[in-house]
C-alpha cells in the first residue's frame, strides 16, 4: 500500500525526542486519529487522560492527539499522566479566543526506553486569552520525557498572559528529559513565561525522612508525590487528583 | 541503654571518630561537648546510618541489638530519634503526612497498627499543646520557610510525636533566641526526661544544659571522649575554655 502521509522522523521539529522508529508497524489511519473538542462560549470543559499498562501495549505506541478551540471567556482544563506503552504521547493543537483559559497539568513517568511525551502548540489567537501548562517527569532506567511547548500569539492578541513550566526528576544514570519552549510572539503587550528544570532526588531529604522511620521506598514515594503533585494543583476535583497520582505512584512502585 | 565500643569511622578516607567510647544508661542525660572538628556530628550521624560516613571498625549495641547492622529507618524503628542540626525542608509534603507515614512507618516496623488520620491528629494536638507549641505549624510543608528557630522547635515536636526510647540531639541549641532555647530545652525534658529513656545531647554551650540538667558531661576531642565527669564538667569548661580543662592529666 502507498502511503500519502509519511510518518514523521526525528528531523520534524514536533518529533526530534520521540521514539519514531516505533511508529513503523502502526495503522496510518489510526497514526492520523484526532480528537476534536469545542469548548462554547462561557463554558468549561475538562479532560483527563491516561496512558498506563491498563490501556496501552507496554511494546506499543499510544497516541493521544486533540484538536480543541475554546470559546470566548470559556475555560478547557487538560489533565493527563503517560505511565504506559513504548511511546506514550499526547498531542495538543490548541485555539483560544478572547478572554479564554487553558490549563494543563501533565505528567510522565517511565523506565526501560520508553518515551512518554507532551507535545502543545497553543495559539492564542484573541485578547485577553491565558495559558498555563505545568508538566512533571519521573523517568529511570533508559526511560525519557519529553515536554514540547508552542505557543503562538497573533498580533491582535494583546494582553496574552501565558506560561509553562517543566521540571523533570531523574532517578537513575541513563534517564533523561528535554523541554523544548518554543515562543512566536507577534503582539507588544503580552506576558509569556516559561521555566525548566531537571534534578535528581535530594539524598538529603531522604536520609532525614529515613532518620524519621520512612523506608527507602517509602521517601521515594513521598517525595515523587510532592514532585508530580504540581502538575495537579490545578485539578479540582480531589479524587480525580487521588487517581491521577496512584496511576503515577503504581507505575514507580511496579519498576524500582 | 547505648554501648559505643572503640568506634572508628571516616568520610571520604579521612578518619573522624578514633576509638571513640562511651556508655549511656537508661534514664540518663549525657552531654557531648567538644571543639569544632573534633567530630561531634559525624558522631551523631553515624549513630543514624548516614550514607557515606564509614565505620571502620568498633561497636555500637543499642538496646541489645547490634546498630550498625540495621538500616537508617530501622533504627528510627528501634527507637533511635536523631535530631538534625539543620533540618531539612521538604517542599510539597506536609508535617502532617510525614510525621504520620513515619509514625505508622516505626510502628509497622514494630508490629503495631497503624493509626488513621483521626487517631495521628488527636496524638499530634496532644503533642504540641504539650510543648506549647501552635498546631498549624503541623499543618505546613515540612520545615519550608521556617526560620532556624521554628526548626528547631518543629524538630521537638517530630520528637514528641514520634516518642522515641533514645535521642541524639545534634546541636539542637544553634541558632536559638533565649525564648525559643527555653521552649527547646523544656520539650527535651518533657519528652525524653524518663527512667526508660536516655538522651546524647551534644552541644557547643553551656546555656542549654541550664535548661536541659545532663546527669554527665563528656569532652570529644580528636575523635575519641578524652573526659567524663558530671555537670560541673560543662560549667568549668564554659569559665576555663576546652585547653585548660583537657591539658589536665585524665
Amino acid at each position: 500500500m502507498t502511503q500519502d502521509v509519511a510518518f514523521p522522523t526525528r528531523k520534524d521539529e514536533a518529533w526530534r525526542y520521540s521514539d519514531t522508529d516505533a511508529l513503523a508497524g502502526m495503522d496510518l489511519g489510526a497514526f492520523d486519529r484526532w480528537q476534536d473538542i469545542e469548548v462554547p462560549a462561557g463554558e468549561t470543559v475538562r479532560e483527563t487522560l491516561v496512558i498506563s499498562d491498563e490501556n496501552s501495549d507496554p511494546d506499543g505506541v499510544e497516541l493521544r492527539r486533540l484538536r480543541v478551540k475554546i470559546g470566548k471567556g470559556a475555560r478547557f482544563e487538560l489533565f493527563g499522566v503517560i505511565a504506559g506503552a513504548q511511546l506514550g504521547r499526547v498531542e495538543v493543537v490548541l485555539t483560544l479566543a478572547e478572554g479564554a483559559h487553558f490549563e494543563m497539568g501533565g505528567i510522565t513517568v517511565g523506565g526501560r526506553s520508553t518515551v512518554r511525551e507532551f507535545v502543545t502548540r497553543v495559539a492564542h489567537e484573541e485578547p485577553n486569552a491565558t495559558s498555563n501548562q505545568i508538566v512533571r517527569s519521573v523517568h529511570w532506567g533508559k526511560g525519557t520525557g519529553n515536554f514540547l511547548g508552542r505557543i503562538d500569539v497573533v498580533r491582535d492578541a494583546q494582553k496574552t498572559d501565558a506560561a509553562q513550566s517543566f521540571k523533570g526528576l531523574l532517578l537513575e544514570k541513563g534517564a533523561s528529559v528535554n523541554a523544548v519552549p518554543q515562543l512566536e510572539i507577534f503582539a507588544d503587550d503580552v506576558k509569556c513565561e516559561h521555566g525548566a528544570s531537571v534534578g535528581q532526588m535530594d539524598e538529603n531529604a531522604r536520609f532525614y525522612m529515613a532518620a524519621r522511620g520512612l523506608s527507602p521506598e517509602a521517601s521515594r514515594r513521598l517525595l515523587v508525590q510532592a514532585f508530580i503533585g504540581d502538575a495537579l494543583v490545578e485539578l479540582d476535583d480531589e479524587a480525580e487528583q487521588e487517581r491521577l497520582l496512584r496511576i503515577a505512584l503504581d507505575k514507580l512502585d511496579k519498576h524500582l | 541503654m547505648l554501648k559505643i565500643e572503640n568506634l572508628t569511622a571516616e568520610i571520604d578516607g579521612k578518619t573522624i571518630l578514633n576509638g571513640l567510647s562511651l556508655e549511656v544508661a537508661a534514664g540518663e542525660i549525657h552531654a557531648i561537648m567538644g571543639p569544632n572538628g573534633a567530630g561531634k556530628s559525624t558522631l551523631s550521624y553515624v549513630l543514624g546510618g548516614r550514607p557515606g560516613y564509614e565505620v571502620t571498625g568498633g561497636s555500637v549495641i543499642f538496646r541489645g541489638q547490634d546498630l550498625l547492622d540495621m538500616e537508617p529507618h530501622e533504627r528510627a524503628a528501634s527507637g533511635l530519634f536523631l535530631g538534625f542540626q539543620y533540618p531539612v525542608e521538604i517542599p510539597g509534603v506536609s508535617n502532617v503526612q510525614f510525621l504520620r507515614e513515619a509514625l505508622n512507618a516505626q510502628r509497622k516496623g514494630r508490629g503495631e497498627e497503624p493509626l488513621s488520620g483521626g487517631e495521628f491528629l488527636k496524638v499530634a494536638k496532644e503533642k504540641a499543646a504539650l510543648l506549647k507549641l501552635d498546631m498549624d505549624m503541623l499543618k505546613r510543608n515540612v520545615n519550608v520557610g521556617f526560620s532556624g528557630g521554628e526548626k528547631k522547635r518543629a524538630e521537638m515536636v517530630q520528637m514528641g510525636i514520634l516518642d522515641p526510647a533514645f535521642a541524639v540531639l545534634d546541636e539542637t541549641d544553634s541558632g536559638l533566641d533565649i525564648d525559643a532555647l527555653r521552649v527547646v530545652g523544656d520539650g527535651i525534658n518533657t519528652i525524653m526526661r524518663n527512667s526508660g529513656k536516655g538522651v546524647l545531647l551534644i552541644t557547643h554551650y553551656q546555656r542549654l544544659l541550664d535548661v536541659v540538667k545532663p546527669d554527665k558531661v563528656s569532652i570529644l576531642s580528636k575523635g575519641r571522649i578524652v573526659k567524663t565527669g558530671g555537670p560541673e564538667l560543662a560549667l568549668r569548661l564554659e569559665s576555663e575554655g576546652y585547653d585548660a580543662v583537657m591539658a589536665e592529666p585524665a
